[in-house]
């Protein structure tokens, strides 16, 4: 019989945890969502022997149980409800070899739950350049626990980690502090009231705002030693349970844990040297942003041919091969086109997140931060801004989610509020196609035109979302605390295989999120484009070969003024039409407006959609890009022409077309209010700023 | 003693006292308590904000934060 053990991984930020989780687990980790919030779950399982299974919670990172966010709540709401599914059978506290001093706070905390608590000390590889030696025996007796000391850099250590959550019995369940001892008066009165709880529990539950156990804590609320409490008297007591923590994490590493300096060496304030120069640290910045983007541009075309060529071979070869008919025209001309749509891009997305990915690895994002805090304060943001603000380039959700780092609610809200500017990873299917289709190829200093009109469309979102953010700071009237705290840390070359899951991971749930809602559109287009109401749908042949001037058709002429005749009296051509007026100052036709309309699902589903339009009823099989330049417009020239596209741009830089941002920021924001009032001022926008560029260029 | 948005570079001070009213629990439980040692590792452009090493703890804060906090150079 097997047996299932939970394990919870818990640690500071920076210390290596996801690295342990990803050693421990490999491929066997599945992302989700907490219940109700929007806070990542990432669970694993890891085989520890024939017999037994570890179910492995990565829980988010936190510098200690007193949570300042949501993610940091999910934390203690775990460790404090015995009841819950994953609660867990053994604590695990990753710590970093060289921040051990701080990352033991944290420690202390988790062991005063009484929960069986294990040390990991990763990144023992750096214990010889930095001249740390470890007296493990000794430590483990002074901390009342088992240390692992391992390095997921060098695959040291995880079978000993391993061996030792299998033997999680044997550790002990024994407190690091007595609490009594911060306040004695308090927490002896605190004792008499509630005789059969243990004190830390209480005192977490008292200074905590976690919703695990109301029950208990509106008890503790009632009782009157806690209502004389101020606020503020809270907060000294928990200033000397601090101290008190470190007075015995100091005591326990006196002798256990030695520096020898001389043996030290600090790359790091040599890196910082160069990478936060007041001059050097921006144009390495802005260096590296050109270096991305160009890579996205260039890397990614080959893959990218390749699949548009495949797949409109795909379609070609179902319908041949397959037996004519409904099902082979739905699979042909919806399915696979729209799929194809959005497959298509993954080389694309992939890059972006392995950038991402390996900014954050490495440390510089915190550099990034502390460069940009003070020129973004001036706009309203925090210098914190900067992650969602980068990692809205891939995608605005977690951008959204992202920004719950920033302390000053008020910096977060204008953050969620202007982060859908940012050119995210579903723009740029449309932006792509579009280039490709109106951008003339060529060269200026080295770079090509379509590479550079990328890069201008990104900086345009950027300038896009700092403007709306210097007005939103000077209307928003809101008064809210402000602090700004973070870490510097260490420099480190990112681990190959954390970048590569993280890669995986994040552009599988794009492809199959995005792939779902694609193939529902898909389906759903292709029907509506399929059929029609009245007459002049399903009498088209009649009408057409009745029209004069018929006789000097070809075959092939007269299949296609059908078919353009059915598509237009379809019900999606109907749909079009009706909002073709709106949308005719802009340039768009009625099929543009279709895609407009389907894109509100999410972005990328534009090039699908035209896809899909543009094959229903179209024998010959063409990539997309060439389905897209044989359109014209009613007086022969052609659809997809210079003001056109950058009408068309402009609109996709500018509007929030996306309903699941609009579900985050509701979630983030508790209510409709802010994401309606970023939906209007940004449809606003970008009709607007269409409009006047489509009446100028043409 | 002075503020702690006034220390320069290669000075280093000792933290006597900090406004636990005004400061974050984060920063207090980051390192920044009384007795422990700080200097300076780098300013950001205009000064702020400043990249400091609190008790071997690099971190960054703004200067409106450091003013919360009472050091003696040493």
């Amino acid at each position: 019989m097997s047996k299932t053990i939970n394990v919870a991984l818990i640690g500071n930020p920076n210390t290596g945890k996801t690295s342990v989780f990803n050693a421990l687990t490999g491929l066997n980790q599945k992302v989700g969502n907490y219940p109700g919030i929007t806070v990542e779950k990432k669970q694993g399982s890891c085989r520890l022997n024939h017999t037994t299974k570890a179910h492995i919670i990565d829980l988010p990172g936190t510098y200690s149980l007193n949570a300042s966010s949501m993610d940091e709540s999910v934390v203690i709401e775990l460790l404090l409800n015995k009841n819950d599914k994953d609660y867990p059978d053994v604590a695990v506290v990753i710590s970093d070899i060289e921040n051990l001093k701080r990352n033991l706070l944290l420690f202390t905390q988790i062991k005063d739950l009484e929960t069986p608590t294990l040390l990991v000390i990763n990144m023992s590889d750096r214990m010889a350049g930095k001249g740390i030696s470890l007296d493990i025996d000794q430590l483990e007796q002074k901390l009342k626990t088992k240390i692992a000391l391992i390095s997921t850099r060098e695959n040291k250590g995880i079978e000993f980690l391993k061996t030792c959550l299998l033997d999680y019995r044997s550790l002990s369940k024994e407190g690091c502090m007595d609490i009594t001892k911060i306040d004695e008066a308090y927490f002896g009165n605190l004792q008499k009231v509630f005789p059969d709880q243990s004190l830390y529990k209480l005192w977490l539950v008292i200074t905590q705002d976690v919703n695990f156990a109301k029950i208990e804590r509106k008890k503790v609320q009632d009782a009157t030693e806690y209502k004389t409490q101020s606020i503020s008297h809270l907060k000294r007591l928990q200033q000397k349970e601090t101290i008190k923590r470190y007075q015995y994490i100091n005591q326990s590493l006196k002798e256990t844990y030695t520096v020898d300096q001389s043996k030290a060496t600090d790359y790091r304030s040599k890196l910082d040297r160069i990478l936060i120069h007041r001059f050097w640290g921006y144009i390495i910045f802005f260096v590296i942003l050109l270096t991305i983007f160009q890579v996205i541009f260039d890397w990614s075309s080959i893959p990218m041919d390749f699949i548009d060529e495949s797949f409109s071979k795909l379609s070609e070869y179902t319908k041949t091969n397959l037996p004519p008919g409904l099902f082979t025209n739905l699979l042909a001309e919806g399915i696979i086109s729209g799929l194809g749509g959005i497959i298509i891009f993954i080389p694309q997305i992939a890059f972006l997140f392995l950038f991402i990915a390996v900014l954050e690895e490495t440390g510089y994002m915190s550099r990034v931060v502390f460069l940009m805090d003070r020129g973004l304060r001036k706009y309203g943001l925090s210098g914190k801004s900067v992650i969602p603000l980068i990692s809205g380039t891939a995608c605005a959700i977690p951008a959204v989610m992202a920004t719950r780092n920033i302390e000053n609610w008020k910096e977060r809200l204008i953050t969620i509020l202007v982060t859908p500017f940012i050119t995210c990873s579903a723009r740029l299917p449309v932006y792509l196609i579009l280039i490709s289709l109106v951008i003339p190829e060529g060269k200026f200093l080295g770079m090509g035109y379509q590479g550079l009109t990328l890069m201008g469309l990104y900086l345009l979102g950027f300038a896009m979302a700092l403007l709306s953010a210097g007005i939103l700071n000077k209307i928003l009237k809101i008064q809210s605390k402000t602090y700004f705290v973070i870490e510097m840390p260490n420099y480190k070359l990112p681990l190959l295989k954390n970048v590569l899951i993280t890669v995986f991971e994040k552009t599988k749930s794009f492809v199959v999120e995005a792939g779902r809602i694609i193939l529902a559109i898909s389906i759903l287009l292709w029907l509506m484009a399929s059929f029609g109401p009245g007459k002049e749908f399903n009498q088209a042949e009649e009408i057409i070969i009745g029209r004069a001037k018929v006789e000097s058709f070809t075959a092939e002429q007269l299949e296609n003024e059908i078919a353009s005749h059915k598509l237009e009296h379809s019900f999606i051509g109907i749909l079009g039409k009706s909002i073709e007026p709106v949308i005719a100052p802009l340039g768009f036709d009625w099929k543009i407006g279709i895609a407009l309309i389907s894109s509100f699902a999410a972005r990328e589903v534009f090039v699908g959609t035209l896809a899909t339009i543009y094959s229903v009823g179209n024998d010959q099989e063409e990539t997309i890009k060439n389905r897209m330049k044989a359109e014209r417009k009613a007086d022969g020239s052609l659809l997809f022409d210079l003001p056109t596209g950058i009408s068309l741009m402009l609109f996709y830089a500018f509007a929030l077309q996306c309903m699941s941002t609009l579900a985050i920021v509701k979630k983030e924001t508790n209510g409709w209010k802010w994401p309606m009032i970023q939906l209007f001022s940004m449809t606003l926008i970008a009709y607007l700023s269409a409009l006047i560029v489509y009446q100028i260029l043409a | 003693m002075i503020t702690l948005n006034l220390i320069e570079k290669n000075q280093l001070g000792k933290i006597v006292a900090i406004d636990t009213d005004l400061l974050p629990l984060k920063l207090i439980e980051m390192g920044c308590l009384p007795g422990n040692e700080v200097y300076l590792e780098q300013l950001a452009p205009l000064k702020d904000p400043m990249y400091l090493v609190i008790d071997g703890c690099h971190l960054a804060i703004r200067t409106e934060t450091a003013k919360n906090i009472k050091i003696e150079l040493i």
